[in-house]
């Protein structure tokens, strides 16, 4: 095969397809074929009844709609700050050095570890969720953001400059509009990462969510049931990386 | 009269990096550009030609000595000096149009008489029918032109030019030549022209400034007196050639000292 060489788009979407296909052939040979036993791994067709039975029974409806409402509420907390925050120490490198330090220290302690220290402060409830979220996401977020905006192409604010513009119409009018498709990129990007947290938060001490749900199956050994769950914080991923992808491709149609 | 443009023993020396020695990228260097003068500023790569400019611009700060633009100090960018760079620096995310109308906005000028003046350059410069196309769908050359038209729509005092047409094949590289000397001769704005061609220099300006390699000073300058307008087939004249036998002359000692030292 020639590196680097494109495909037509039917081939692409053919063999995507078929690595899924792939897979739920390989998962039915084991099940059906009876090479695992039922207890560590339900076979699809008892993972999809398991599934319906979760929204019939057991009112699953309800644990995604909590889950999906802290991860967007964790999610634009995280970014109100972070965004606003990046660009400025992008800009400004006074700010930058101020916080860059204790930020990207404070990126590396592992946000999970923060879950008895978060439930200690505010309990089990939804503050905790969102405070576990916001942590995961709006450290790295700013700082990745902070690069790109510093990382602007000197040029053209030296063009903005030699054609009258403030260093506050250099942020607005170049810095921001420069990389903005980007720092859409990184949103995308941690909207990824907080789908995990999210997960960690509610396998411990929650009573609600998709995590929860997974943690209950655990006890009564229906792995059907959590692996129907993964499946679905899979494709409610899947999707909304997508959209977001699409309105990216919407937004900046100036770029790529 | 007084200079439009006066620069005043302008020096220049970059701080040493780590280790090493401060570098001396411009000595002491003197040229006074008058009013609707096209002067163009000859010389090797390296040779710090384009600190120069770029400190006119206000985009770099002089070492030592000062430069006055209609007698006033410059301290830092300004819309007065209009500027056109080699790499393609229309922003990416504007239209033709509203590239042209850039600084404009800046100003604060309403967006009808904004769009009006911009048609204007853009029919002047042949853009008409690009006003809503966005930089990555334009060639290098209309790239420029655009850049030309934005720095024009401001309606500088000077415009500086810093080997715009550098990154266009040869051919472009003419026209687009043609069309910077038909606009100076209509609007007789002064120019600051900076290229490594001499051809180039020759075509357009009416005073060639010769630089000295690295570090660089003005050693020569040279008054070109083809007349106005001035037609392409110019090149092919014998003035021409003499002209040009003159500055090779001139520019291949300071190429060869620059080669040795490198």
């Amino acid at each position: 095969m020639t590196p680097l060489k494109p495909i037509s788009r039917g081939a692409q979407v053919a063999l995507g397809v078929a690595f899924f296909a792939l897979f739920i052939a390989a998962w039915s040979a084991a099940t059906f074929g009876g090479f695992v036993p039922k207890t560590f791994l339900a076979d699809p067709l008892a993972m999809l009844r398991e599934g319906a039975e979760l929204f019939t029974k057991h009112g699953f409806a309800k644990d995604i709609a909590y889950t999906v409402w802290r991860v967007v509420g964790g999610f634009v907390l995280a970014a109100s700050l972070a965004v606003p925050l990046g660009i400025a120490m992008g800009a400004w490198k006074p700010v930058e050095a101020f916080f860059e330090p204790f930020i990207s220290f404070s990126r590396y302690l592992p946000a999970s570890a923060f879950i008895p220290l978060l439930i200690l402060w505010a309990g089990i409830g939804e503050a905790q969720k969102l405070a576990l979220i916001f942590i995961g996401a709006f450290f790295p977020m700013t700082l990745m953001i902070a690069v790109k905006v510093g990382a602007t192409r000197r040029d053209l604010v030296e063009a903005a400059y030699t054609l009258g513009c403030s260093d506050w119409g250099v942020v607005k009018r170049v810095l921001l509009p420069a990389s903005a498709p980007e720092i859409a990129e990184i949103l995308r990007t941690v909207l990824g990462w907080a789908w995990t947290y999210v997960i960690v938060a509610e396998l411990i001490g929650s009573e609600r969510g998709i995590g929860h749900m997974i943690t209950d199956s655990q006890a009564l050994l229906n792995t059907g049931q959590i692996i129907f769950g993964i499946i679905v914080i899979g494709c409610i991923g899947l999707v909304s990386d997508y959209a977001f992808k699409a309105l990216n491709r919407r937004l900046f149609a100036w770029g790529a | 009269m007084a200079a439009k443009l006066l620069i005043d023993a302008v020096s220049r020396t970059f701080p040493a990096a780590r280790g090493g020695k401060p570098t001396q990228a411009l000595q002491p260097t003197n040229l006074a550009v008058d009013d609707e003068d096209f002067i163009a500023i000859l010389g090797p790569s390296g040779c710090g030609k384009s600190t120069l400019l770029r400190i006119v611009a206000g985009l770099d700060a002089a070492t030592s000595g000062r430069v006055l633009l209609d007698g006033v100090p410059i301290v830092k960018p300004g819309p007065d000096r209009g500027m056109v760079f080699q790499s393609y620096t229309l922003f990416p995310w504007l239209t033709v149009r509203e590239n042209i109308g850039f600084g404009m906005r800046e100003r604060g000028v309403a967006a009808v008489e904004r769009d009006a003046r911009a048609g204007e350059f853009m029919k002047r410069m042949g853009l008409a029918g690009f006003e809503g196309h966005y930089p990555k769908q334009l060639s290098g050359g209309m790239q420029q032109r655009t850049a030309l038209a934005r720095a024009l729509a401001n309606d500088p005092e000077i415009l500086l030019l810093d080997e715009p047409f550098g990154a266009l094949d040869q051919q472009t590289r003419s026209l687009m030549q043609e069309l910077l000397l038909e606009t100076w001769e209509a609007s007789r704005k002064t120019v600051l022209f900076v290229t490594h061609d001499i051809d180039e220099a020759i075509f357009m300006a009416s005073r060639v400034a010769v630089f000295s390699a690295r570090p660089g000073r003005i050693k020569h300058e040279m008054a070109v007196d083809l007349g106005h307008p001035r037609h392409y087939t110019v090149k092919t004249s014998p003035e021409f050639a003499a002209y040009k036998a003159r500055l090779t002359e001139e520019i291949r000692a300071e190429a060869m000292k620059a080669l040795v030292e490198l």
